[in-house]
């Protein structure tokens, strides 16, 4: 087993144990802690399979922006910071059901579609800035400019969505 | 590595976050199972991106574009959690009910 297989393992348990907990754990803020821990170890997962830049921007865009949200959101709600007993629905069975449904259905499908086949990483192109740079504005410019329109229009959603009802001149 | 590995924890991660999203009542903590369900996704992506050796890099620039996608996502989402927290006076989501389908009109006008 090389390095690389060990902290892939490593790294699969702590963000699958993580996501666990941000499901199931009793008290909010911790929810928001533990996707944290959940987001890192994907980004470090990121760094293994050779996307380095995607793992930066994993960091900087989740860990950084998207957990400060949720947690603005958490404190803005009222959020109680203690231990809730009523955070899940009452009847979790049938949730149990469904996501267990759908790792089976999944897990078979990817096991048995790709079982026996090795992932390279030896001499893999490494995503760096460069690389996914000169990427990104020579093969994939529209998609980019496209989603730049879309990141503006949620925006000014966002805004106008956040600005309240009350306040609105001329209603 | 064996490819199924990262894809197999790409399924598990996805699995839960759907049953964070189903079981959830809080609407911040449904979110974060979105944002759960949106990085299995990314890690599929670069996982076929290193298995392909993709010249053109079409999975790693996929899951930069879906992280673009989650943080606009997450940004209407939470702008949409505090407007039905300003006007409900809280966020549990079992007890929105207002957009239901009815014989007649049981909510008045607000």
């Amino acid at each position: 087993m090389t390095v690389v297989e060990v902290l892939f393992l490593l790294l699969g348990l702590v963000a699958a144990g993580s996501a666990l907990l941000v499901v199931t754990t009793r008290t909010m803020v911790h929810a928001a802690l533990w996707l944290v821990v959940t987001l890192g170890a994907v980004a470090g997962i990121f760094l293994l399979l050779a996307a380095e830049f995607v793992a930066w921007v994993q960091i900087l865009i989740y860990v950084g922006a998207v957990v400060v949200l949720l947690l603005f959101a958490l404190m803005l709600t009222k959020a109680p910071t203690g231990p809730q007993p009523d955070l899940d629905a009452r009847r979790a069975l049938p949730a149990v059901a469904v996501a267990g449904l759908v790792l089976a259905v999944l897990g078979t499908t990817v096991v048995a579609g790709f079982h026996g086949v090795e992932l390279d990483l030896d001499g893999a192109v490494v995503g760096s800035a460069q690389t996914t740079g000169a990427t990104i504005f020579q093969q994939w410019v529209l998609p980019f400019e496209v989603l730049s329109v879309l990141l503006l229009a949620a925006l000014v959603g966002a805004i106008v969505l956040s600005r309240g009802t009350g306040r609105r001149g001329g209603e | 590595m064996p490819l199924w590995w990262p894809l197999l924890l790409s399924s598990l991660l996805f699995a839960i976050g759907v049953y964070g999203v189903l079981v959830r009542r809080n609407a911040v903590l449904v979110l974060m199972g979105v944002e759960l369900m949106l990085n299995a996704v990314n890690l599929n992506l670069v996982a076929f991106d290193a298995y392909f050796r993709d010249v053109l890099h079409g999975g790693q620039t996929f899951a930069l574009f879906v992280i673009v996608i989650a943080a606009a996502e997450i940004g209407l989402g939470l702008a949409i959690v505090l407007l039905v927290f300003r006007t409900h006076g809280q966020i549990d989501v079992d007890t929105m009910r207002e957009l239901a389908d009815r014989e007649e009109p049981a909510v008045a006008e607000r």
